[in-house]
C-alpha cells in the first residue's frame, strides 16, 4: 500500500505516542522507551548511537558466544510479549544449531492485529533501531543468517521507517557481512502482509512468509527444528526483541530488579488502555503493576461511566471483574484467575454496554478471521455468532446458552491446530460465567423453532473472499 | 493503495494482461529476498494492485508464469488475503476498523454515517467509482478509536461529523 497525500497534515491523522514525558522515561527504568523523543519524531541512527545504540551488539559479538547470550536471556526470564508469555531464552535454547545444521531464520512477528493492541506500532514507527539491535542479538544467539520483519500491511508508516533504518544500519556496518568486525553476518528484510489476523500465529506466519495461504502447521516439528523452508526458525514478537539489548548490556539481575518485588516476571512492559476511558494510551511501566494503577494512568473511565468488566490483553483473553484490578498484571497472576495477560493492553468495558452485543462483535471478528483449516473453528465460530445475534435480538431459544457453553469447550485448547479458536473461546467462556444473566435475558421472547436450517454466517466479510 | 491509479475495469473477465516492465522488475527484485520464488507471490500481487487498483485474472497467470507457480496456487493466495482485491475497487478504499475497542467507542454509528453518506455498504463501490467501503481487523490505533484507514493512512478518533471534511480531500 502506498499512501496518498490527501490526509497529510490532517488533524484527524492518527499518530502513535507514549503518554510519559522524557523526564519520566530514564535509561535505568525505561529500557524500551527512554530514547523516544517527546516530539514523536523518529530516532534515526545518529541520535540512536548518541543514546548508546548498538552497544549491546558490540559487546555480545566481542565477548559472547550464542550460548552465552541465551543463558543471560534465560536467566533474565524474558517472557514473550506477543501474548503467550513463553520464555524467550528457553525458546532460543531449543533452536537447532551447530554441527551440520544449516543456518536458519529469525523472524520478528510484527503482525500486530490482536484487537486492543497498539504497542509494537510505537516501537517500530519511532525507534526502529532498537528492534534491529534486538534482532541482531537474536540472530547471533540462534545462528540465523537472515532476518525478516513480518509486518502487517496496514502499518504503512512502520514499513517506511523500518526500511530506511535497515538501510542506515547496513551502511554503517551493523547489518551485512562481518558486523562490527566480528566475522558474524546477518541481514534483515521487511515482508509486508496483505491482511488476515491468522498471520500472527507463528506457523501460519511462516506459511505466509513462504508465499502461501496462512494456515497454521502441525507442531511438532516446532519452528526451531524445522521452520521457514525447513530450516531452524525463531519467531519473536517486536516488544520481546526490543527487551534483549538492555538485558545483554545490563545483565539478568538488573532486568529482574526492574519489576521490584511486584512479580516473579522481570523487566518492564508496554502497557496500554483502550475503550471509553478519559485518556487512552500507552505507558512503559514495571512488569506487575496492578490493573488499578494502569487504569489510573488512563484517568479512569470517562465521566459518568463505571467499569463493568475488562480484558487484560486483547480480545483473546478472558474477561475480568473490577475486583481483579488489584492483581499484578503479570503472566501468572492473571492466568490464576482464568484469563491471560495476553498483550498487556487493557480494554475497559463500561456498565452501560451489554455483554451479548460486545460478544457478538468480538466473535464476528474471530469467525471472519478463522482461516478455515480446523472444523471447530471454521464451523463452530459462525455458529456462536448466529446464537449471539439471536440472543441480542431477544430471539434466543431454550438450550442456546448451554450450546454456547459447549461450543466454547469444543473450541478450547488442544482441539485445533492453533490458538485462534481457544482465543475466541476464552472471552466467551468467561463472559458466560460472569454475566450469564445478560445472556438469559435474550431467551424466550419468540416461541417454537423459528430458526430453520442454519446458514453460514458471512460476518461482514468482503464479497471477494467468499 | 491506489490513490493515483486508474480504475482499470477493461480487464474484467479477460485473460489478457501484461505485467508492466517496472512491475516485473520490482517482483524479480523482491524474489531475491527469499530462498524460493513463491515467497514473492504476495508482494507481486500487491505490486500489480498498486498499478491497477485490483488484481485481474490475467495478472494471476502472469505472476504465476514469472514466479514459476501454478495459477491455482497464486489465486489461492490472492483470495485468502483480505487486502488483495480480486474485483475492481474505487479510486479510494476506506477500511473501517470494526474490532472491539472501536466497537466500545462507537464505530457502528460512524459506519452507519459512512453508509448513508456514500450510499453503499461493505464490499461495494460508489457509482462514481470514487470510494469502496470495507471492514478491517483492529488497526492498532485503539487509543485513537474509532479509527479508519483511507488509502493506507490511518485516522482517529473520527466522528460522523468529521466525515465531510475528511472525505473531501479524495477525488
Amino acid at each position: 500500500m502506498s499512501g496518498s497525500t490527501s490526509g497529510q497534515g490532517n488533524p484527524l491523522r492518527y499518530h502513535s505516542r507514549i503518554r510519559q514525558s522524557g523526564t519520566e522515561r530514564q535509561p535505568e527504568t525505561h529500557p524500551l522507551t527512554w530514547r523516544l523523543r517527546d516530539d514523536g519524531e523518529v530516532v534515526w541512527l545518529g541520535e540512536y548511537l548518541d543514546k548508546d545504540g548498538y552497544q549491546s551488539v558490540r559487546r555480545a559479538l566481542a565477548e559472547s558466544d550464542p550460548q552465552g547470550i541465551i543463558t543471560v536471556v534465560k536467566d533474565a526470564n524474558v517472557r514473550g510479549r506477543g501474548g503467550a508469555g513463553f520464555s524467550a531464552g528457553v525458546k532460543w535454547s531449543l533452536t537447532l544449531q551447530g554441527g551440520d545444521m544449516p543456518r536458519g531464520y529469525l523472524i520478528c512477528n510484527a503482525d500486530e492485529m490482536e484487537p486492543g493492541t497498539f504497542k509494537d506500532r510505537l516501537l517500530m514507527e519511532q525507534q526502529p533501531h532498537l528492534l534491529i539491535e534486538g534482532m541482531i542479538l537474536g540472530a547471533r544467539a540462534n545462528n540465523a543468517r537472515q532476518g525478516y520483519i513480518f509486518l502487517r500491511g496496514e502499518y504503512v508508516e512502520a514499513a517506511r521507517v523500518l526500511n530506511r533504518a535497515i538501510d542506515e544500519a547496513r551502511e554503517a556496518g551493523w547489518l551485512g557481512p562481518d558486523i562490527d568486525g566480528s566475522g558474524f553476518d546477518f541481514d534483515i528484510a521487511v515482508h509486508t502482509g496483505a491482511g488476515r489476523y491468522i498471520c500472527g500465529e507463528e506457523t501460519a506466519l511462516i506459511n505466509a512468509l513462504e508465499g502461501k495461504r496462512a494456515n497454521p502447521r502441525a507442531k511438532p516439528p516446532f519452528p526451531g527444528q524445522s521452520g521457514a523452508w525447513g530450516r531452524p526458525t525463531v519467531v519473536n514478537n517486536v516488544e520481546t526483541l526490543c527487551n534483549i539489548p538492555a538485558v545483554i548490556l545490563h545483565g539478568a539481575d538488573w532486568y529482574q530488579n526492574l519489576s521490584g518485588n511486584r512479580t516473579g516476571d522481570g523487566g518492564t512492559k508496554l502497557y496500554g488502555v483502550s475503550g471509553p476511558v478519559a485518556e487512552p494510551g500507552l505507558w512503559e511501566l514495571p512488569m506487575g503493576v496492578t490493573g488499578a494503577e494502569l487504569l489510573d494512568r488512563a484517568g479512569g473511565l470517562q465521566q459518568g461511566r463505571r467499569l463493568k468488566t475488562w480484558l487484560p490483553g486483547g480480545t483473546s483473553t478472558g474477561f475480568l471483574l473490577p475486583e481483579h484490578l488489584e492483581l499484578p498484571l503479570d503472566f501468572d497472576s492473571i492466568a490464576n484467575v482464568g484469563s491471560r495477560l495476553g498483550t498487556g493492553l487493557m480494554m475497559a468495558v463500561p456498565e452501560d454496554r451489554g455483554m451479548v452485543s460486545l460478544m457478538r462483535n468480538l466473535e464476528e471478528f474471530f469467525a471472519r478471521e478463522s482461516c478455515g483449516w480446523c472444523t471447530p473453528c471454521r464451523d463452530g465460530l459462525p455458529w456462536v455468532v448466529k446464537l449471539l445475534r439471536d440472543l441480542e435480538k431477544g430471539q434466543g431459544q431454550a438450550g442456546d446458552i448451554e450450546l454456547l457453553d459447549k461450543l466454547a469447550a469444543d473450541c478450547g485448547p488442544g482441539l485445533t491446530f492453533c490458538a485462534l479458536a481457544p482465543g475466541a473461546a476464552m472471552p466467551l467462556e468467561t463472559a458466560l460465567r460472569h454475566f450469564r444473566q445478560e445472556f438469559e435475558q435474550g431467551i424466550g421472547k419468540v416461541s417454537g423453532d423459528t430458526r430453520g436450517v442454519p446458514d453460514r454466517v458471512a460476518a461482514d466479510a468482503p464479497a471477494n473472499n467468499r | 493503495m491506489m490513490a493515483t491509479t486508474p480504475h482499470t475495469t477493461e480487464l474484467i473477465g479477460s485473460d489478457r494482461f501484461e505485467l508492466h516492465p517496472d512491475d516485473e522488475a520490482a517482483i524479480l527484485r523482491e524474489k531475491e529476498h527469499y530462498e524460493q520464488p513463491q515467497a514473492a507471490c504476495i508482494e507481486a500481487l500487491k505490486i500489480v494492485q498498486r498499478r491497477h487498483g485490483w488484481v485481474p485474472d490475467g495478472a494471476i497467470m502472469a505472476v504465476g508464469r514469472l514466479l514459476g507457480l501454478g495459477f491455482a496456487a497464486v489465486d489461492g493466495v490472492a483470495t485468502f488475503y483480505s487486502l488483495i482485491f480480486r474485483q475492481p475497487v474505487g479510486r479510494h478504499v476506506i477500511l473501517v476498523c470494526d474490532s472491539s475497542s472501536c466497537f466500545l467507542t462507537g464505530y457502528e454509528t460512524l459506519k452507519q454515517a459512512l453508509v448513508e453518506k456514500l450510499g453503499v455498504d461493505y464490499g461495494a463501490t460508489t457509482a462514481d467509482g470514487r470510494f469502496t467501503l470495507l471492514p478491517v481487523c483492529c488497526l492498532g490505533a485503539c487509543d485513537g478509536a474509532p479509527a479508519l484507514m483511507i488509502d493506507g493512512e490511518t485516522f482517529g478518533p473520527v466522528t460522523p461529523e468529521d466525515l465531510s471534511d475528511l472525505l473531501e480531500g479524495y477525488e
